[in-house]
């Protein structure tokens, strides 16, 4: 069982979670050629080490968080909001929810 | 073997008596005693059979690791088998049988097997299937087939019930700051430290009393109570007869507490057991150690047990387990409980395989009264069903040669100790070899985790307690923040060093010498799987079946690594160890399911419409999660009848069907419609408001993923229906989108699939039908709401309702949204007003019927392999906008013409029926694949016949003119058929947009 310490709601229990993808990717825009979506789509790392993730709180907030594992360890480094707006407005937020 | 109860002492009760049965007599024990203790203070001497051989097997330990005493436990469905007489708890009435015996453990016919031993070796299975050694016939699995039968009837363990589990089970979750497992020194003063600091603590034992292995030595002044006294005053949350089987990542730990295995009659609410899930900021595992064997000759007979189990029979259940006893070790740990036994009036010889030993460890057995003879060690036992003469080894130069025999009723071995590691190996530390403790000793870890007392492979009580409280401070020290430092004792303890000693075996003499006891694997089964070339401990393992029982190797792996070390020339530790896994000892699966069984195994969702539909005749069945009506049966009809029945009725007047199921999302804000263009297939920007059109979603990859109606409610706010499948997906993925993709979009949804009732009124007088029920009967008009127009209406009594004409059915039909808490009434005027017009009501298997004839793809069509165009609705898709999927779904496989198109299906002979997932072949080539596949079948009450929905190469074009086989070879056979048009029945469409 992972614990993820969702930024909205505090840790939790994976099971509470639904597995995004690869974090890293950026996705092209709409009409990029089909060669830079195959990339994005298709295309995957298979880290022996930290990689970025999205997954959602799917059974809590719903929102969707990237989250920085260790696929070795399954140590979880970091989690933001996948939105940036709201990765920095909860950063200046004066009451951030406790990661512990 | 003459055990004897003593008169005073131990943990147990004298005053209660507690009747059970051991095969069918009447024995009795005390409170307190487990089944092991009662049944040795009983002298029940023969308690198994061996897995192979049906050797007898007695007891060989008093605690979790038990290989010999394994019976099953009670009557009936509620039996339960391969349970350790030592973890047992005795109560009144118990029944206890023995296995893997007939007619009984003490008689059986199938010892015979002995005698056939070396048949039965390692890799014995893997043979059999080459073939049977010398001459290598009768192999292959044909064969196996039939040894199967005979081996697996002599062979085995205890009998399941083959009845659906009467007991009922509990999941439970918890949190604390620290988890202490293991009630010993080492725990107690964990638990007391940590607790003392502040933090919430949380103390598993897997015994039903706590003390651990303080309750092997003798009663100190009831010391021990006033230290759980002073952990419960501490606020210490105590868990009993719970185990600790298994810790996985983030702290959380799977704990099995047996709730009601030691009560003679569990009330009925009290779960059998429950499975926690455990998050702990910090865990220390105090776990302790396992005394070791040593292989000799038939060092499985009864009466041969572990020094340390006939202290703990002596000390806890006051049972002394024989009268004349030889103790042989090759260590310090065994003579403490030398004094204790001769004190209770037994005479003990002890061999100790040193050569030298400490001056205080030859006071210790000069106390004992013993006859100490040091480099020595047990060579063979004798005795058919229980010791009665052991042959000596002595030592000489660096061999073992016979040395002499002694008469003895009961053998002690001590091997050494094993720290029980395997909590901390499942969390992916290997253990560290420890050549001068000669055992396993923990790796480091950078978990919030430490081991404490003998489970870090330390041996004497007061070192275990400060290790104890070590590992609490450095538990507070990182809940605080900080790194702790308190420095924990070193391993080690005892007086002298131990010298290992894993066999002893005299060249010229043939010794059935065990490894494993419980899967019946000899030293000699190690060799052979040498000498056949097995090098790894993962092979060898897998070879010989060694430590793959229920004790998995708790008993036999150490010295398995051993043997194969001295045959491989190596060490120890390069020879490894294998990993732990969970759990620590067996979990049944009852608990591991919870009370997820039956209805509860998954979760059941009820439309608002759920009463209403049953009172009004409806058979339910399930849509995924949801239980949606089937079909409405009048009274005589089958389940066809009542289905043609409503289609017909739809079709010529008008039906009434809840389609409460179906996703429905709230789409709002400024951009709204710039998202519905991105994400849907064909084109949205030019939806009028007061419009719904029918939409088609793809993946990233340009596959389809689903289909719905999305209505154009007001400037910046829409209403999505999605299929009840994929209604969850397609709302994570747009908030993927919206989160991650797209985040400049001003746009909000909101999934309202619960609030929203839906029920579809079809069929030419449908019209008719939602004029009678709403409060403005023009608003519904033909001119005011045309084919795919949207209405924000309010129904008779004021209640706010969105309808939209979309049919499904292919009949002139609405969809009408009721909010969740008003639609049964609703219901009962929609109702009355279709049955004045000879309606019905609906089920699934109609809707199947008229979506099926009309050509309309369901989840069943769209598989997530279908794309766009294979689906017949490639025109739809378009040309002059960019949208998920725009760009892949070109790729030139996803082009090609032979790909599988959407058909309709009729059988050849209009009398015939074929069945849904047959096979679509060409007549010459019946085989594989075949060319298409059959999605759905009905009978169609609009044509007469049969009908189906599928998908072959090419399409239509290609096969229109020709027979296709549909293929279904194990359930009807094959069926001439034809392809035609999916667009079956009424394909202008004049009923629908009439």
């Amino acid at each position: 069982m992972l614990r993820i310490p969702c930024p909205f709601c505090g840790t939790r229990d994976h099971s509470e979670f639904s597995y995004g993808g690869d974090a890293s990717v950026e996705y092209p825009a709409l009409e990029a050629p089909a060669e830079a979506w195959l990339e994005a789509v298709f295309q995957r790392d298979n880290i022996d080490g930290v990689q970025l993730e999205t997954w959602q709180h799917l059974h809590g907030c719903r929102m969707w968080i990237v989250v920085e594992r260790d696929t070795r360890s399954h140590e979880i480094h970091s989690v933001r909001p996948a939105h940036e707006g709201l990765a920095s407005a909860l950063a200046q937020s004066a009451d951030p929810v406790n990661e512990s | 073997m003459t055990a004897t109860r003593l008169a005073k002492g131990g943990y147990i009760d004298r005053d209660q008596l507690l009747n059970f049965t051991w095969d069918g007599r009447t024995l009795h024990g005390h409170a307190g005693d487990s089944l092991a203790s009662a049944l040795l203070a009983s002298n029940q001497q023969v308690l198994g059979r061996s897995f192979k051989y049906h050797r007898p097997r007695g007891l060989m330990s008093a605690g979790v690791e038990e290989s010999g005493a394994l019976v099953t436990i009670g009557r009936g469905d509620h039996r339960d088998a391969n349970v350790r007489a030592t973890t047992q708890e005795l109560y009144a009435g118990l029944v206890a049988q023995g296995q893997n015996a007939w007619p009984s453990v003490r008689f059986d016919a199938g010892s015979i097997s002995n005698l056939f031993g070396r048949f039965l070796a390692a890799g014995f299975y893997y043979k059999t299937f080459m073939g049977l050694p010398p001459f290598e016939w009768g192999s292959g699995t044909g064969m196996w087939m039939r040894y199967e039968k005979i081996i697996r009837k002599a062979a085995g363990m205890g009998e399941a019930s083959r009845s659906p589990d009467p007991d009922h089970y509990e999941h439970a979750h918890g949190y604390c700051d620290v988890l202490v497992v293991g009630s010993g020194p080492a725990g107690r003063g964990a638990a007391l430290t940590a607790a003392k600091a502040g933090v919430d603590v949380i103390l598993v034992e897997q015994e039903a009393i706590l003390g651990g292995d303080t309750l092997a030595q003798p009663q100190a002044a009831d010391n021990l109570a006033d230290q759980i006294k002073a952990l419960k005053g501490a606020g210490v949350r105590i868990m009993a007869r719970t185990t600790a089987f298994g810790l996985y990542d983030g702290g959380v730990a799977g704990l099995l507490e047996r709730v009601t295995d030691h009560l003679a009659e569990p009330p009925m609410w009290m779960p059998r057991q429950r499975c926690w899930t455990l998050r702990a900021r910090y865990t220390v595992l105090a776990t302790g150690a396992l005394e070791r064997h040593v292989a000799f000759g038939n060092n499985d007979r009864p009466g041969i047990m572990t020094a340390n189990a006939a202290r703990v029979y002596l000390n806890r259940f006051a049972v002394r387990a024989g009268e004349n006893i030889v103790i042989a070790t090759n260590n310090d740990s065994a003579y403490a409980g030398a004094a204790e036994l001769a004190q209770a009036g037994a005479s003990i010889q002890i061999l100790d395989a040193r050569k030298s030993i400490p001056d205080a460890i030859r006071a210790q057995a000069a106390d004992a009264h013993a006859a100490l003879r040091t480099g020595a060690a047990p060579l063979m036992a004798h005795g058919a069903k229980g010791i009665t003469a052991l042959d000596i080894a002595g030592q000489h130069a660096a061999n073992w040669r016979e040395a002499g025999k002694t008469d003895c009723d009961l053998l002690l071995v001590s091997g050494g100790w094993s720290p029980v590691v395997n909590l901390l190996s499942h969390r992916g530390v290997k253990p560290v070899w420890d050549a001068d403790l000669a055992c396993f000793v923990p790796g480091q870890t950078n978990e919030p985790l430490s081991m404490a007392g003998s489970a870090a492979g330390i041996w004497n009580d007061n070192a275990c307690l400060l290790s104890g409280q070590a590992a609490a401070e450095r538990a507070v020290a990182h809940l605080g923040g900080a790194q702790g430092s308190s420095a924990a004792p070193a391993p080690g303890g005892w007086q002298g060093a131990i010298t290992p000693l894993y066999e002893v075996k005299v060249p010229g003499r043939q010794l059935k010498s065990f490894v494993d006891p419980q899967h019946d694997v000899t030293t000699e089964d190690i060799r052979l799987a040498h000498r056949e070339g097995y090098v790894s401990v993962e092979h060898l393992k897998r070879y010989t079946t060694l430590g793959m029982a229920t004790d998995q190797g708790k008993m036999g792996n150490i010295i398995g690594l051993a043997l194969m070390a001295e045959a491989l020339g190596k060490e120890i530790p390069q020879v490894g160890t294998t990993t732990f896994r969970p759990p620590y000892t067996p979990v049944s699966l009852g608990a591991l399911k919870g009370r997820n069984v039956g209805n509860h195994f998954r979760a059941l969702r009820r439309t608002p419409l759920h009463e209403w539909n049953l009172e009004h005749g409806g058979t339910m069945t399930m849509a995924g999660l949801w239980h949606r009506p089937w079909y409405f049966a009048r009274s005589g009809e089958t389940i066809g009848d009542a289905y043609v029945r409503e289609a017909q009725t739809v079709r010529r007047t008008v039906g009434l069907c809840d389609v409460t199921s179906l996703g429905k999302i709230a789409i709002q804000g400024p951009d709204s419609t710039e998202l519905l263009n991105r994400i849907y297939s064909n084109p949205f920007a030019k939806l009028p408001i007061g419009k719904a059109r029918y939409g088609i979603m793809l993946r990233d990859d340009g596959f389809v993923m689903d289909d719905g109606t999305t209505w154009h409610l007001r400037e910046s706010e829409y209403f999505m229906t999605t299929t009840t499948a994929h209604a969850g997906k397609v709302m994570a993925f747009l908030e993927e989108l919206l989160q991650t993709r797209w985040t400049d979009l001003r746009v909000h949804v909101t999934s309202v699939s619960e609030q929203w009732a839906g029920v579809a009124v079809a069929g030419p007088k449908s019209r008719q039908v939602l004029e009678s029920c709403v409060e403005n009967p023009a608003a519904v008009s033909d001119a005011n709401l045309p084919f795919m127009g949207v209405l924000e209406t309010t129904l008779k009594g004021k209640v706010p309702c969105r309808i939209a004409r979309i049919s499904f059915s292919g009949e002139r039909a609405f969809e009408v949204y009721l909010p969740s808490d008003f639609c049964p009434d609703i219901m009962d005027a929609l109702w009355e007003s279709a049955r004045s017009m000879n309606g019905c009501l609906y089920g699934l298997e109609a809707l199947g019927a008229l979506r099926i004839e009309k050509g309309h793809v369901t989840g069943a069509e769209l598989d997530g392999r279908v794309t766009i165009e294979d689906a017949g609705l490639g025109r739809m898709a378009s040309d002059k906008k960019p949208y998920i999927g725009s760009a892949l779904r070109k790729r030139p496989d996803m082009a090609r013409d032979n790909r599988p198109r959407l058909v309709g299906i009729f059988p050849r002979d209009r009398r015939e029926i074929f069945n849904a997932g047959s096979l679509l072949c060409a007549p010459d080539h019946i085989e594989g694949y075949g060319e298409g596949w059959i999605t759905a079948v009905t009978h169609s009450p609009a044509l007469g016949h049969w009908i189906g929905l599928g998908f072959i190469s090419g399409g239509h074009s290609q096969w229109h003119d020709k027979t296709v086989v549909c293929a279904d070879p194990i359930r009807k056979g094959n069926t001439a058929v034809e392809i035609v048009s999916p667009h079956m029945f009424d394909p202008d469409g004049e009923r629908m947009y009439g």
